[in-house]
Parts: C-alpha cells; sequence; structure tokens
C-alpha cells in the first residue's frame, strides 16, 4: 500500500474506533434523556422508538406536581441538598482544619496519619452499614436527616483531607512567614493570607464532597424510614420498584438527579483525576 | 522544627536592646510558642480525629463484636446482646448462599476489572492519536458515563434491559436468528427476564460497571501518556516497532505505576458494588445473585434481622478489601513523599 493511501485508512479506521467509542458512552445517557421526554405510546411499545417524533413534559410535571408516591419531588431534592450541604460545609471545614496540620507542621504520628487515611477511605461503606445502623438508633438519629449529615460527613472526611493536603502544601509558606513577621498573629495569617489562595482548592474538594453525598444511596435507604425523608437515590430506587414501573417518571427524575451532578463533574474532574491516582500520574 | 517561625523575630522593632528583664520576657514567650506551636497541629486534627475514630474506627470494632454475637430485633432496641463464640462465622463458612456470593463476588471483580482496564487504556491511547476535536468528543461523551450517578446507572441498564420495552430484547430480535442462536442459544427475545438468573444479571451489571468505569481508566492513562516524552514513541517506530510493541516496550513499562494504582483502585471499587446489584436484582429476594455486600445487607436487614450473622460477612468482606488496601497504600507510599 503507499504511504499516504496507508496514512488515511489508519485516519479512518482512527475515527470509526472513536465513533463507537463515544456512541457507546453516549447511548444510555441519551436513552435516559430521550425517554424522560417520549410520550407513554411510545414508552411502552415493544417496537422501540429510537428517535422520538413528539416530545412531552408531562413527566416532569408528574414528578413535581402528583409527584413519586404522592411526596412531590421538591420534597426529596429538599431533602438531598439539605443533607449535601451540611455534610459538605462541616465536613471541608474540618478538612481544612486537618490539612493545614499535615501540610504545615511537623509533628508525631504525621506520616502515620496520613496512611490511616489512604486506609481509612478503602473500608467499605457497606459493611459499616450494620454497626452505623444500630449506633444511629440508640443515639436517635435514624430517620432524621441529621443522622445522614453526620454520617456523610465522616464518609467524605478521608479523601477531602487527603485532596486538601496538597492544595496548602502548595501555599508558598514564606508569604505566610512575611505576614508573621510583619507582626500578623496565626490567625489572621491564616484569613488574609492562607485561605484566599486555598479557596480554589477548598471549593473543588467541596464539590467532590458534594458529589459522593448527592449520589449516596445505601445509608439514606436503610436509615430514612419515612418516605417524607427519602433523598433523591432513595426516592428513585422506590420509584423503579413500583409496581408497573412508570418509565418516563422514572428516567425523568434520574435526569434531574444526575443534572447537577454532571455540572460540578465537568467542572471538577482535572482535580479529581490527580487525586485519585495521587503522585502516579505526574506532568 | 525548621517550618516554625523563628520566636526571635516576632518582636518587630521592640526590644532592641535587650535588657535582662525582657530577655527573661522573651524566653518565656518563646517557650509558650513552641508550646502552642506543638500543641496547634493535635488541635488543628482533633475535630477530623475524633469524626474518624467515632464514625469510622469505633463502627469496624462494633462491627468485630456484633460478629460474635446474636443480635436480633430485641438487641438492634437496646437489650444487651448475646456472645455466640465463632457460631455466625461457621454458619456462613457452611452455608451454600456464602459460597455463592462469594463466587459471584470474585468471578464479577475479575471480569469487570479486566474489561474495565482493557477497554480504559484502549480508549486512552486511542484518545491520544486522534485529532483535537475528536478527542475532546471522545472525552466528554466519555465523562458524561462516568459522571452519572450511580442510582441513574442502574436505572438506566434495568431499562434497557428490560423485559419489554428494552432496547436489548429488540435489538436482539432483530440479529439474525443464526447469529443469536449460535451466540446465545435464543432467538426469540420478547420478553425475555434478564433479573432472575445469575449470569444474565451479571453480564448487565458487567456492562453497566464497565461503562461508568472505563473513562477514568481512559483519562488517567491519557494523562500518563502525555507526561512520555513523543522521542520515545519516535524511537520505537525508527526501530520497527508496531504499535503493539511500542505499547509493552515504552507506554507499559513507564506508565507502570499508574496501572498498579489503577488496577488496584478498580479491584476494591469492583468488590463491593451494592447499589447497581440492589436495583437489577430487585432487591434481596434472590439469594443466587448475591454478592458480598448484598448478601451482608440482606442478613443483616430482612425480617426477623440477624445483624450478627451480617457483621461476620461484612468483616469477610472488609478483611478481603483490606489486604488489597495494603496493595494500594503501598504503592501511594512509594511514589509520593508524605512530607
Amino acid at each position: 500500500m503507499n504511504p499516504v493511501l496507508r496514512k488515511r485508512t489508519n485516519r479512518l479506521a482512527l475515527n470509526g474506533a472513536a465513533v463507537i467509542v463515544i456512541l457507546f458512552a453516549i447511548f444510555p445517557v441519551y436513552w435516559m434523556v430521550s425517554t424522560a421526554f417520549k410520550v407513554n405510546a411510545e414508552i411502552f411499545t415493544t417496537d422501540v422508538v429510537l428517535f422520538p417524533s413528539t416530545f412531552t413534559l408531562s413527566h416532569f410535571e408528574g414528578i413535581f406536581t402528583q409527584g413519586i408516591g404522592n411526596t412531590s419531588l421538591w420534597i426529596y431534592l429538599r431533602n438531598s441538598t439539605v443533607v449535601a450541604l451540611g455534610a459538605v460545609l462541616f465536613g471541608s471545614l474540618t478538612a481544612l482544619l486537618a490539612a493545614i496540620a499535615v501540610a504545615r507542621f511537623q509533628f508525631r504520628f504525621r506520616a502515620s496519619f496520613l496512611i490511616m487515611l489512604l486506609i481509612v477511605q478503602m473500608v467499605p461503606h457497606e459493611a459499616l452499614l450494620i454497626p452505623l445502623f444500630v449506633m444511629a438508633r440508640n443515639a436517635e438519629l435514624t430517620n432524621r436527616l441529621l443522622g445522614l449529615v453526620i454520617i456523610n460527613i465522616a464518609f467524605t472526611l478521608p479523601f477531602a483531607v487527603w485532596m486538601l493536603r496538597t492544595f496548602v502544601a502548595a501555599v508558598p509558606r514564606e508569604l505566610e512567614e512575611a505576614a508573621a513577621i510583619d507582626g500578623a498573629s496565626r490567625f489572621r495569617t491564616f484569613v488574609s493570607i492562607l485561605f484566599p489562595l486555598v479557596a480554589p482548592g477548598l471549593v473543588a474538594v467541596s464539590i467532590f464532597s458534594f458529589i459522593t453525598v448527592w449520589n449516596e444511596f445505601v445509608f439514606a435507604f436503610t436509615l430514612m424510614a419515612d418516605e417524607s425523608g427519602y433523598t433523591m437515590p432513595v426516592a428513585l430506587r422506590w420509584f423503579v420498584a413500583r409496581e408497573g414501573t412508570d418509565w418516563g417518571g422514572v428516567m425523568a427524575t434520574s435526569t434531574i438527579m444526575t443534572i447537577p451532578v454532571i455540572i460540578f463533574f465537568l467542572l471538577v474532574q482535572r482535580r479529581m483525576v490527580a487525586g485519585l491516582v495521587a503522585g502516579a500520574v505526574k506532568g | 522544627m525548621t517550618r516554625t517561625i523563628k520566636p526571635s523575630t516576632e518582636p518587630r522593632g521592640g526590644a532592641s536592646t535587650p535588657s535582662p528583664g525582657s530577655r527573661d520576657s522573651t524566653a518565656k514567650r518563646a517557650r509558650r510558642y513552641r508550646l502552642t506551636s506543638r500543641l496547634t497541629p493535635y488541635l488543628l486534627l482533633g475535630p477530623t480525629l475524633v469524626i474518624i475514630a467515632g464514625l469510622l474506627l469505633y463502627p469496624l470494632y462494633r462491627m468485630a463484636v456484633m460478629s460474635t454475637q446474636d443480635v436480633g430485633l430485641r438487641e438492634v432496641r437496646g437489650e444487651p446482646a448475646e456472645s455466640v463464640g465463632l457460631d455466625n462465622f461457621s454458619e456462613i463458612l457452611t452455608s451454600d448462599t456464602f459460597w455463592q456470593a462469594l463466587r459471584n463476588t470474585f468471578a464479577f471483580a475479575a471480569v469487570a476489572v479486566a474489561l474495565t482496564l482493557v477497554l480504559g487504556t484502549l480508549v486512552g491511547l486511542l484518545i491520544h492519536r486522534l485529532g483535537r476535536v475528536m478527542s475532546t468528543t471522545v472525552i466528554i461523551s466519555a465523562m458524561l458515563a462516568w459522571a452519572m450517578p450511580h442510582m441513574s446507572v442502574a436505572t438506566v441498564w434495568r431499562w434497557l434491559f428490560d423485559e419489554n420495552g428494552g432496547v436489548a430484547n429488540w435489538v436482539l430480535n432483530r440479529m439474525p436468528d443464526w447469529l443469536t442462536g449460535t451466540l446465545l442459544g435464543r432467538t426469540d427475545w420478547s420478553g425475555y427476564t434478564w433479573f432472575l438468573d445469575p449470569l444474565p444479571l451479571y453480564f448487565v451489571l458487567t456492562l453497566a460497571v464497565v461503562w461508568q468505569s472505563f473513562p477514568f481508566i481512559a483519562v488517567s492513562v491519557l494523562a500518563g501518556l502525555k507526561s512520555i516524552p513523543a522521542e520515545l514513541f519516535e524511537a520505537a517506530r525508527v526501530d520497527g516497532a508496531g504499535a503493539w510493541r511500542s505499547f509493552w516496550n515504552v507506554t507499559f513499562p513507564l506508565l507502570k505505576p499508574v496501572f498498579a494504582v489503577l488496577l488496584v483502585l478498580s479491584i476494591i471499587w469492583d468488590f463491593k458494588v451494592f447499589t447497581q446489584l440492589h436495583v437489577l436484582a430487585g432487591g434481596i429476594g434472590n439469594p443466587d445473585v448475591f454478592n458480598l455486600s448484598l448478601y451482608a445487607y440482606a442478613e443483616a436487614f430482612r425480617s426477623p434481622p440477624r445483624m450478627g450473622l451480617g457483621s461476620a460477612i461484612a468483616i469477610v468482606l472488609t478483611a478481603i478489601l483490606m489486604v488489597i488496601t495494603v496493595a494500594y497504600v503501598r504503592q501511594i507510599v512509594r511514589q509520593e513523599d508524605l512530607r
């Protein structure tokens, strides 16, 4: 084969493979969104409609007005937001303090603490479900959003500290030293030097935590007994399990739950890779 | 202690000519400063340590204790639990459900991890060779799959493989009968249910999990590839190496640490899949399709609950994962100095 032709077929094969990957990645997402906008006649048919001819908002209307099991989606959205924001606000501040300690001070057990963080982060939450459920019950925190907030803080904290540590360490120490020489107290140094410089990192870490908590299912499913306390994933699970699943409504709910996550995710994904693979990827 | 600010520089413009009295107070201040700066890290760590100890380590301990107890409805309500020694463990070790769950867990993890890593690496290599527009499009589409909440992923795949309105059965029905017949032993897919037997259910679960996990691998591998100097690939090509040789002789050795971490993380994630399985299996009614985490959950939260037994299963799961975690921690510690 002549080299030009060879190069062309090569290009073609690569782009063909890329199109297949794109279709594979996108199709389920497309299917979720398109089902959410389809009329029921085009959903409940064995003759699958790949490209809907009519669009309807009735499924979205349904989940907000009639709701899922007579509870409007607003309630579930509110619950999810309360739990996620509560856990993130408290968790990120706690993580920031620990990250400063780790990045700015030398003390005994420092390396041990970091290794413990890594290990604790890998403990399967599903396994902790049983003891935490019993503890929450004894503390009368079942069926309360506060219980979920507390548990989610614990789950997001190790990774948050681990990531924030690198953001704090990236702030040049000389800046703080200069402020200290100028007579600024430690607290003052923290507020006016370190905090503004760490803020972008803090935002990124908060977004990760938010996504984690927003998606959390097992604990919300187990701890919340009344449907008025369900978070979005639990409501969706319940919706799917109902007799004669209303797939239009289910996919509309799923779409609404996914949108904020995708937006947030695209904002911070670059740092996500860095955080998970840690030092393995350099450059 | 080299990183703390020297106390002597602190009182600025103050005692320029130190008298004995002020030296004394400087020493005192210095001592206080040293003391506070020695205490500060612990104060900063305090809340985190309390939370981790109370909500992650203590529950682990409770789980260990409960695994040797009979914890039913009454005990959950607060009555003291009776110790049963290692009965829970001998019960699960002699139960068929446990071994089936263990098999399901291992087989699923092996297949899903292998597929995820291979597909992810291939896509990473592909993106690396694509033009600008195409590579961006692939990355963004992959991001969508990656970003979906587990619950949404499970729901969508449940719907794609639905017995009536699902796309999968529709496509299979449209494929030539000789093909589906010889490959899958079935030609009529109308109303075929994927979620009753372990094999078809785990097939769908594997698809769903691989679909969601390959983007992370691809993006990580891509980041690694970009860090390899182009001259190395060029040199390999000049020496007559094709894509296959160049991957195994250049890319793989250089990215070995990346692959090590990706492998361990994938194993850990795929070992404890819960949400997706819970949705596809339709709850805890079918013990044949349990993996370890669903099995532990099922025993602990069925009625009447058997939390002791569930804890014993959870201990087994945790123990396996901790062994793998040690490999992960060693890899990270080796790469990243913890200073």
